[in-house]
């Protein structure tokens, strides 16, 4: 057994399932040098390091995840407490750093940036739970029916067909209207229910040139299992693509989230969303702006930041796609 | 090509009835009820609401429901909403208006997404190039209710050059705007799909060929390399048409056109079950055969590929 899962490493790099190794990267020569080749993850890893784009996007997230985890160390302003009287969009004081009014007041006289601050963990939990749960379905799904085939294959074929047929956000507007107190899970289940069938359709196209290469032939003929050869030597050599397209819909999610928000059918109420906030602004916008501008800003740097985190990753695992 | 466009045909039918099916159930089974939503806060009677069930047929089992709707559907019937309007009738008015929308948002994306992309291309690592790519990054990240806000803020509110609001649907300079709103996003994947094939195919074999025959280079870009370029982004203008009618609901709504975003809006809020399953319907149907509409067209852009 040890002889298959070596043979599996070694192959990783230059098997089809994904393109190999950029020709023209300096990663090749220095792979020569070095004695030991290394895999695809590995030279993945090594391209990224050398992209400007992955570490600007990264420092930005990071940033952004301590916001999500800790909007306290940010603002010490209630984001819920209005001051109608002293605070009525008040205007934005660009030079008061951190201040309660530094993105100034809205309507009702809350802290715009203290909204801002504690808004991003509801957007940050969506995109990424959402994310999470539609890899885990979209790719287990796409799995079983690019390398099992036939009639489970047809089944799973045709159920993604129906699903994607529906309009992504139609949908999830058809069933987050049902719900009338509509808290962070319920978003996140509906943007799942409709956002798996994209990862199916990548994972089974991938899994099934995986299924065909030679150590898979090899680990059989040695008798492993089905779930082993499967989770040990398929998936493995199969979930790159996965990955790129799950990276790049973190962002859209995100948006999606925001939208529906925004039209009223997202995250209601007592939660804090840049969504409603944009949309609470935009009835305001021709003479207080920044009551838009500020959550509207925000939102479109924390979906930046992962799109072009999702792009960096395209190009280090993907060369052929750039 | 026919039988290939009949087979297609044949196999559209399960996945349309699939999909009617999934959006029936998803308005049916799903909480909210739509006779007790007329009522507002009012307590209704009891009696009454019964009656207005068996009117619709919303005592029945969900599947009767569907079936019953099905064999309506054939003879052109979509139903009535509560109010007792025809929704066929509705979706008549709506329709026109969303569909002038979508081609001008359609040409504005080509136009601009592709002269982008092959600008971006052609100098692919120079400046011009992350000068696009940061463009459409930028795009991208904004969402489209956001970039609708701040151009309506913009060119109508602070220049006045546009009327905030559309008046006349059938005049496209007052659609320009909302058509340009909806097509931004799009337009930058087709910029960034066009970067890349165009600077893919610059190494390609046929593109060497026709330098060597010493074709004119307006001619080796504007036929050759165009022509072969353009795959990638028909198909993606395709499967894109479904993001553009999510896109409609927001772009309608604020600027206020009565198209079918604004009437499925409105709907799915009333929970008005009939208009939302009509509308989706049609949607469903529309987004099926343009699909099979690229396909063919596949064909005609490129010779090599012939359906049998």
């Amino acid at each position: 057994m040890p002889d298959v899962t070596k043979a599996q490493t070694t192959d990783a790099a230059t098997v089809d399932a994904v393109a190999p190794p950029a020709v023209d990267a300096p990663g090749k020569q220095s792979a020569q040098q070095s004695e030991k080749p290394r895999s695809l993850w590995g030279d993945a890893w090594y391209d990224l390091r050398h992209r400007p784009m992955f570490w600007i996007s990264s420092v930005l997230l990071v940033l952004l995840l301590v916001i999500a985890a800790f909007p306290g160390w940010f603002t010490s302003v209630d984001p819920r407490d209005g001051d109608l009287v002293h605070h009525y969009l008040g205007k934005p004081q660009l030079g008061h750093f951190f201040q309660p009014d530094w993105f100034g007041y809205d309507q009702q006289g809350r802290s715009i940036y203290s909204r801002v601050i504690h808004g991003t963990r509801a957007s940050i939990l969506v995109g990424v739970c959402v994310t999470a749960a539609v890899t885990l379905i979209g790719g287990l799904l796409g799995m079983l029916a690019g390398y099992f085939g036939g009639w489970v294959d047809s089944v799973i074929s045709r159920v993604v067909d129906i699903f994607f047929g529906l309009p992504f956000l139609l949908g999830t507007m058809v069933v987050l209207n049902a719900f009338t107190e509509r808290k962070v899970y319920v978003v996140i289940l509906a943007l799942a229910f409709l956002g798996w069938t994209s990862i199916a359709r990548v994972m089974r196209s991938s899994v099934i040139t995986a299924k065909q290469a030679d150590y898979v032939t090899a680990a059989r003929a040695l008798g492993a299992g089905t779930p082993r050869i499967l989770f040990r030597h398929v998936m493995p050599n199969a979930v790159a693509p996965t990955i790129v397209v799950a990276t790049i819909a973190l962002g859209g999610y995100i948006s999606a989230e925001a939208t529906l928000s925004f039209l009223g059918l997202g995250l209601s109420d007592p939660t804090i969303s840049w969504g409603i906030d944009i949309s609470e602004g935009s009835k305001v916008i021709r003479d207080n702006p920044h009551t838009l501008l500020f959550p509207a800003g925000m939102l479109s740097l924390t979906v930046f930041a992962f799109i072009m985190l999702g792009d960096a990753v395209r190009d280090a695992l993907d060369p052929k796609l750039r | 090509m026919g039988r290939y466009a009949a087979r297609r045909l044949l196999q559209m039918i399960p996945i349309f009835i699939g999909t009617t099916l999934l959006i029936f159930l998803m308005v049916h089974i799903l909480p909210g009820d739509p006779v007790r939503a007329i009522y507002g806060d009012k307590a209704p009677d009891p009696a009454q609401i019964a009656q207005i069930k068996r009117e619709y047929g919303f005592d029945k089992p969900v599947l009767e429901q569907y079936f019953h709707y099905m064999l309506n559907l054939l003879k052109g019937d979509f139903g009535s909403n509560l109010a007792g309007r025809p929704v066929a009738e509705l979706m008549a008015e709506a329709f026109p208006v969303t569909l002038r929308l979508t081609l001008l948002a359609i040409t504005i994306e080509i136009i601009i997404g592709v002269g982008l992309g092959a600008w971006a291309g052609l100098r692919a690592g120079k400046a011009a190039d992350t000068g696009v790519l940061v463009f459409t990054l930028t795009v991208i990240s904004i969402p489209v209710f956001v970039l609708g806000f701040i151009a309506r803020f913009i060119f109508a509110d602070e220049l006045g050059w546009l009327p905030p609001n559309v008046q006349d649907s059938t005049d496209y300079s007052q659609l320009f705007l909302p058509a340009f709103v909806l097509a931004m996003l799009s337009m930058a994947y087709v910029a960034r799909l066009t970067r890349t094939t165009f600077a893919e195919n610059l190494r390609a074999d046929y593109m060497r060929t026709a330098l060597a025959k010493g074709l004119p280079r307006r001619r080796i870009i504007g036929v050759h390399l165009l022509r072969n370029s353009l795959i990638p982004v028909v198909t993606f203008v395709g499967t894109d048409v479904g993001g553009f009618i999510g896109g409609a609901v927001i772009t309608e709504g604020i600027f206020n056109i009565q198209g079918v975003g604004n009437l499925l809006y409105r709907a799915i809020q009333t929970s008005e079950g009939s208009t939302v399953t009509g509308v989706v319907t049609v949607l469903v149907l529309v987004i099926l055969l343009i699909n099979l509409l690229i396909d063919l067209l596949y064909a005609v852009l490129d010779p090599r590929i012939r359906y049998a």
